[in-house]
């Protein structure tokens, strides 16, 4: 369960968020959607615990997921290193299985220089997805893809997703990404930027 | 090839020098010093005198780097420590070697304490600077995720950190072991007893240019091999997944 109740967001004096209240339960994948700048990064942010400094509460499991917008791996450890370093529970075979689930069997021993933009983001998200996650929290992670791969990865994350159970909060500013992931869309907009809109979906 | 080229160039320039001189007293041919090396070895006197500067020359680094280390990562993480300590850092950069050695001499006393104390802070605020850019420049991104899944303080700083930093800790190392050997060079010649300085001191009140030649020539000779079969394999170890 993920609860989130900001009142305000300040940067610099500059209000960015503010009375952004809603909750995720198990199994729902809640999709935040606006324009770029809005806000939904830094709100992404809040919700992950990186950013501390704003008013208000969030209520979060201790056993995060996350993939960010770049894929963030640490590029002087292989892909497998990067999931067992953040999940020591893991160990090898763990982690190669991991990456199996991802398409990227054997693929273990690769540095992730070595690897495209596309096979970085599937470590990313088999890292994220790893460890059996209570709460998993997705920033843009299929940005800067060429449609094919984009659509791919959308399918992948869909499955993972609905394996895990776990509730799930994604930033997209694709509409249809977020129809195709979301089991509830909310809209981020304004300034300050506030939910302008929730449509459920059946 | 070229590299060998230049430095058989360099002995070449010596032995025109020593001809043009036929002074041996002045300027030896390099032959002239096989000899004389040859029985330093043989007594024991040279590897004892190596040894001893090699000693001062270990310790003053690992000191150095590693409170310099410290010092530079903390000044570049936090901008208030770096307010207060910044302009102590100016000082010390400027203030000239020779003052530090003569001041730890007089108020630590005549021994290795001192001597290896006046290298360190010598070498201190160098690491601390370069240190102090790898610390400004680290990866927020990286802090973000190693928070979010929750790496503990010292996975995060070995896997993390430390590997942000290596390309600055080994520029300081290098520049540092070639600062160091001349500055423990210097303390030894004004108040240690053993020691390649301590040689040369001895040999230069001789006005015995050919052994002050020897004890030169061999030690640069020991710090060559430490930075190709220490500092160079390690640098390559540490770089390697850029190869990759």
């Amino acid at each position: 369960m993920i609860r989130v109740e900001i009142e305000r967001k300040l940067f610099g004096g500059t209000e960015v968020l503010r009375d952004i209240r809603f909750a995720v339960a198990p199994g729902e994948v809640v999709a935040l959607l606006g324009p770029s700048g809005v806000g939904k990064s830094t709100l992404l942010r809040i919700v992950a615990g990186i950013d501390t400094d704003f008013e208000g509460r969030v209520e979060r499991p201790r056993r995060l997921g996350m993939a960010f917008q770049e894929p963030i791996l640490l590029p002087w450890r292989s892909a497998a290193e990067n999931l067992t370093l953040t999940h020591p529970g893991l160990g090898t075979d763990g982690a190669e299985e991991a990456l199996a689930r991802v398409g990227m069997a054997g693929m273990g021993g690769h540095f992730p220089g070595q690897l495209s933009l596309g096979q970085q983001r599937r470590v990313a998200l088999a890292r994220a997805i790893a460890g059996a996650p209570e709460a998993l929290i997705l920033d843009e992670p299929f940005a800067s893809l060429d449609a094919e791969t984009g659509a791919g990865m959308v399918a992948l994350t869909a499955r993972l997703i609905a394996e895990t159970r776990a509730p799930t909060l994604f930033v997209t500013h694709s509409a249809e990404e977020a129809r195709t992931l979301g089991t509830r869309v909310l809209r981020l907009g304004g300034r300050p930027a506030t939910i302008t809109a929730e449509d459920g979906q059946g | 090839m070229i590299r060998a080229l230049s430095l058989l160039a360099l002995v070449l320039l010596w032995v025109v020098a020593a001809t043009i001189t036929a002074d041996p007293l002045i300027l030896p041919q390099p032959w002239a010093l096989v000899g004389p090396f040859l029985r330093e070895t043989a007594s024991g006197t040279l590897p004892y005198h190596l040894a001893m500067t090699l000693t001062r020359v270990a310790w003053a680094f690992t000191l150095a780097m590693t409170l310099g280390v410290a010092l530079g990562y903390v000044m570049g993480r936090f901008a208030s420590v770096d307010r207060w300590l910044d302009p102590w850092l100016v000082v010390f950069l400027n203030l000239p070697a020779l003052v530090l050695i003569v001041l730890c001499y007089l108020w630590i006393g005549l021994n290795e304490t001192a001597a290896i104390a006046a290298v360190t802070l010598n070498k201190i605020p160098n690491v601390a600077t370069i240190l102090r850019e790898g610390a400004r420049a680290l990866d927020p991104g990286y802090e973000a995720m190693a928070r979010v899944f929750g790496m503990p303080a010292a996975r995060r700083l070995r896997h993390v950190i430390l590997p942000q930093l290596a390309p600055y800790v080994t520029a300081a190392a290098r520049s540092g072991i070639a600062v160091i050997w001349k500055i423990v060079l210097v303390v030894e010649f004004l108040g240690r007893s053993n020691g390649v300085g301590f040689q040369i001191h001895l040999y230069f009140q001789l006005f015995d240019v050919g052994m002050v030649l020897i004890y030169s020539f061999s030690f640069i000779a020991v710090m060559l091999m430490v930075e190709w079969l220490m500092l160079q394999p390690l640098e390559r170890h540490v770089r390697r997944w850029r190869a990759a």
